[in-house]
């Protein structure tokens, strides 16, 4: 090339770069990470908030573990779990949660001829299916809570999730309360030692898992169920009643949490009393730090969270999500007032 | 003068002194061309001449710097997970987030299975490959088929993962594991290698999708190598009345035997670190089952899956550890084939 | 001929002509998948191919309209940096062994170690980008994935720059020197420009290879919703947003990922074909 040109070339690469360093001044941009049990919603409301104001929330769902990894690290504005932190680690890294969206966990399979809420199951049944002791779907545990149903002499193929997850913190949490086998064997965690099956990688993983291979069994967010019309379970739950999972089901469950006494929101919404409770509710909690580092960016982010218990209602609705009730949503504006603050001490929520 | 008039003019080398006096210092050995060079001249050429010569040297080091940086990084992170383990982590089976638990033999048995699977069907395919282009094939269709082979090389790592995972994955499942789990029961040792329910993904797959993938690197490298072959070798061979497998079997393939090995191991080399084509199809149970047909785990896969969530600084460390195996298996296989390659080289050129 | 001769003959004919369908049957097969692969990309990523895809952003889940602009954006930001910073070291490094170092032991461990790093595995390259630029930037950023690419490039150019400016005849370096040529203006006047084509042909393969790498960007640039060009934040990219879609249960995503992974290819395997033929017809 020319010397000329050559010069002009080289200017114009690093016009385009410098110009690309530059942060956009408009409304600031923040990023989140975490749940995919909760990124359907999240996703939801944040295209719908980019439209009013503006500002963009990019959230990532990478499991509930990467979120809470990354909100320690600090490398995100929010994480976002299933599994509430426990106060310890609240405490040691100066963080605060909330609970932010309500819904269920639903067991899913993949059987020749069986169709959505035609098969029932229990907490027992399912625990025994999970440790790898029942292996075929013509077992006889199955076939007793569905007489009616022709199970076929399959493998039963179990998918679970590879990630670490907060889906999987309250699956493994119910499973752990209905079973003792699992408690002592594989306990409850984001990612525990799975006895059987195969790993998927979040909750969109694990549905296209269980829809491409035949005779498996997965556990899912209601939401993605509904989006791609998976076969879903009834289930049998605390006081004997077979439920099928939906917007009733969960806040039939949801209205037994005491959430006013329970420290930093940590409460156990699943295997609750009631008739037509489902057994396996989660709450999805946001966390941030209470020592604001970017001030603008977790007020844009609290300012986000609020439009969307104010007016995302309906959207959380419209895909059976259970939304927090007035009263928590109180308690919880009284934290943000009471606890994030700013690099000079005052309170940054008013 | 009239000698000076008879003698064409060569021009000269003239040197610029400081006071500004000329005089001459010799004749420019190219006719009509003067030069005028001063001190001045010298010493800037001197500088920019030394300035390459250092720039271009510092450059090599950085190259070196960067493994040296690469090996230490993964040292250091790797620091806490040796202190737990030891050397205990690659002999240990288990991967327990929920204990803190971590093993590396799962990641390290899934990843030399599914590249002993690609070798094995890799190799012989490449060098059938090879052998027709250059014995068998027509001329005018050597290079059409040699570029072909080559575009498999430039299609990205992804695309392989997403078309493993959507078609081939599934034909898996529906005809050829079936085919196979029923032709080998009851077959008293091979049938355990066949066992399990048909997944569709797993450690089989995954190795079939890396042979696709080796095969372009093994093919080029072969294919160079076989036609370095000297044509008088071959043809004293086909006068005596060899049939062509027997020229390619006794002449070219031990002529060839450093080369052939080298582009081996290359190809080894990268079905070792390859990562996204695997961890689509490998089903990430962090266990070690005699099937090939089981789900598994490579180390990178695991990598892929689990760095970004991993919740503990002891998780994340037994991940970085296990970047460190993979690059010293990766890096002894490498040297290996280079030096093979390098011998090679040097054989030829004397 | 005898008997045993004769058989012994058919035998090695027959072997002969095995080894010869076998060969053949290889040579499909290869071939099989290939055009397998690229037909079904094509088929797919078709299908979804309208003027949305290159306008629109990356749709949020269950929509179904939206396109791939912010990723193709930055891949291309991506790509661009990373081989900025990578290709002028490479061609240095390159001149080192190919000019200054020849026969020198630094040179031969200089190029031992690229060959390594060459063929290193891209993750453990992101895992190393990870613990240097993200953790000490404190978040996940463009620079972190333009560096990690960065590092994919070095090696790929070094060696093509080492063997374009090999090639070179020493002729023409000689001649350089003999008119008083300092050693700086043989290289960058004579022998670079001798071996442009090639060195060309080195940085597009460079750039072909790096498009299509996911790992090294896992964990260094991440991905983004939305529009972005702030460098110091997570940026769109094709290949880590084609893993994500692709593993999705929403129709439209799995769409846009075929439809991004044909783009992708198409852009890559063009590269290549235009790489390789700048060598052949410069010679």
């Amino acid at each position: 090339m020319k010397g000329g040109k050559k010069r002009i070339f080289f200017c114009a690469v690093v016009g385009v770069v410098t110009a690309l360093s530059a942060p956009v001044a408009l409304a600031t941009d923040i990023t989140g990470a975490g749940s995919t049990f909760a990124y359907p919603i999240f996703s939801k409301w944040a295209d719908a908030y980019k439209t009013r104001t503006g500002a963009g929330v990019n959230y990532q769902s990478m499991g509930s573990g990467g979120g809470i990894k990354q909100i320690k690290a600090g490398t995100v504005t929010f994480g976002a779990s299933d599994a509430p932190l426990k106060p310890e680690v609240l405490e040691k890294y100066g963080l605060v949660q909330w609970p932010q969206i309500i819904g269920g966990v639903v067991p899913v399979v993949n059987i020749k001829g069986i169709k959505p809420g035609e098969l029932r199951i229990d907490g027992a049944t399912l625990a025994k299916i999970y440790l790898g002791d029942i292996t075929r779907w013509s077992d006889a545990a199955i076939q007793k809570l569905n007489p009616k149903v022709r199970l076929p002499d399959q493998s039963i193929i179990v998918v679970y999730r590879a990630d670490g997850s907060g889906t999987t913190f309250n699956f493994t949490r119910y499973l752990s309360a209905v079973s003792s086998v699992w408690s002592e064997q594989v306990g409850t965690g984001t990612a525990v030692q799975w006895p059987a099956g195969i790993g998927a990688k979040g909750n969109e993983a694990v549905a296209n898992q269980t829809a491409y291979i035949n005779g498996s069994i997965g556990y899912l967010e209601y939401a993605y169920v509904l989006q791609n019309h998976m076969t879903y379970l009834q289930m049998v739950n605390k006081d004997g009643y077979t439920v099928s999972p939906g917007i009733g089901a969960f806040q039939s469950a949801a209205a037994h949490a005491d959430w006013k006494h329970a420290k930093d929101y940590d409460l156990t919404l699943g295997n609750q009393p009631g008739e037509a409770s489902w057994p396996i509710v989660a709450a999805t909690f946001v966390i941030m730090h209470k020592q604001a580092d970017d001030a603008a960016a977790v007020h844009q982010a609290l300012s986000f969270f609020d439009w969307a218990f104010h007016h995302g209602q309906k959207m959380a609705e419209a895909t059976d999500y259970v939304p927090l009730p007035a009263d928590v949503v109180e308690l919880i504006d009284a934290t943000w007032a009471g606890q994030i603050k700013d690099k000079s001490g005052a309170f940054l929520w008013k | 003068m009239k000698g000076r008039e008879q003698r064409p003019d060569y021009g000269s080398f003239t040197v610029l002194k400081k006071g500004g006096v000329l005089s001459k210092v010799a004749d420019s050995p190219v006719p009509g061309m003067t030069h005028e060079l001063s001190t001045q001249t010298f010493r800037q050429h001197a500088f920019l001449d030394a300035l390459l010569h250092n720039l271009t040297r510092v450059s090599a080091i950085i190259v070196l710097l960067l493994l040296g940086g690469v090996i230490a990084s993964l040292i250091y992170g790797s620091m806490p997970s040796i202190r737990a383990f030891g050397f205990g982590f690659i002999t240990s089976e288990q991967w327990n987030p929920v204990r803190d638990a971590y093993g590396a033999l799962p990641a390290i048995y899934g990843t030399l299975v599914t590249s002993a699977v690609a070798m094995l069907i890799g190799v012989p395919v490449s060098l059938g490959i090879a052998i027709f282009i250059t014995e068998l094939c027509p001329s005018w269709l050597k290079q059409p088929i040699s570029t072909a082979i080559e575009l498999l090389a430039g299609i990205p790592s992804i695309i392989f993962g997403i078309w493993g995972f959507f078609t081939f994955a599934p034909l898996m499942q529906r005809y050829v594991q079936p085919w196979l789990i029923s032709t080998f029961h009851g077959v008293p040792l091979v049938s355990s290698l066949f066992a399990g329910p048909p997944y569709g993904i797993g450690l089989l797959t995954a190795g079939l999708i890396l042979s696709v993938m080796v095969l372009p690197f093994i093919t080029s490298i072969t294919r160079d190598v076989f036609e370095t072959v000297p044509p008088v070798l071959k043809e004293a061979a086909y006068g005596m009345g060899c049939t062509t497998w027997e020229v390619i079997r006794n002449i070219v393939l031990p002529y060839t035997r450093t080369g052939v090995v080298g582009g081996v191991m290359l190809g080894l080399g990268r079905a070792l670190g390859e990562t996204m084509a695997v961890t689509f199809v490998i089903g990430n149970a962090h266990k070690i089952a005699t099937s090939v047909l089981a789900p598994g785990t490579t180390i990178s896969a695991s990598i892929a899956n689990e760095f970004n969530e991993a919740s503990s600084d002891l998780y994340t460390s037994a991940l970085i550890e296990l970047g460190l195996i993979l690059f010293v298996i990766t890096f002894i296989v490498l040297a290996i084939a280079r030096l093979l390659l390098l011998r090679l080289e040097r054989r030829d050129k004397v | 001929m005898d008997r045993a001769s004769t058989l012994m003959y058919r035998r090695r004919r027959m072997r002969n002509r095995l080894v010869l369908v076998l060969s053949i049957a290889a040579a499909v097969s290869g071939l099989i998948w290939l055009v397998a692969i690229l037909a079904e990309l094509v088929w797919r990523g078709a299908a979804g191919l309208n003027l949305q895809v290159f306008t629109q952003m990356t749709p949020p889940p269950g929509s179904d309209t939206g396109g791939i602009l912010n990723a193709l954006l930055g891949s291309a930001v991506l790509t661009l940096i990373g081989t900025l910073i990578g290709t002028p070291i490479g061609i240095l490094a390159g001149t080192y062994l190919a000019e200054y170092g020849r026969g020198s032991k630094l040179s031969s461990v200089v190029r031992f170690i690229n060959d390594v790093l060459l063929s290193a595995p891209s993750i453990v390259i992101g895992l190393f980008v990870y613990q240097i630029v993200v953790t000490s930037m404190g978040h996940f950023s463009a620079w972190a994935g333009a560096v990690a690419l960065a590092l994919l490039v070095i090696p790929v150019v070094v060696r093509t720059t080492e063997n374009m400016l090999k090639l070179v005849p020493n002729q023409l370096r000689e001649a350089a020197s003999a008119l008083g040529a300092p050693r700086w203006i043989m290289i960058s006047q004579v022998v670079y420009r001798a071996a442009r084509a090639g060195v060309i042909t080195g940085v597009l393969l460079a750039v072909a290879r790096i498009s299509g790498e996911t790992a090294p960007l896992l964990f260094t640039a991440l991905n983004n919703q939305f529009w972005s060009t702030d460098l110091n934040q997570p940026m769109a990219n094709l290949p880590v947003m084609i893993y994500r879609f692709a593993l999705s249960p929403y129709p439209y995503w799995q769409q846009l990922a075929w439809t991004a992974a044909l783009v992708i290819t198409a852009a890559i395997l063009l590269l290549n074909v235009v790489a390789r033929s700048l060598i052949r017809t410069k010679g």
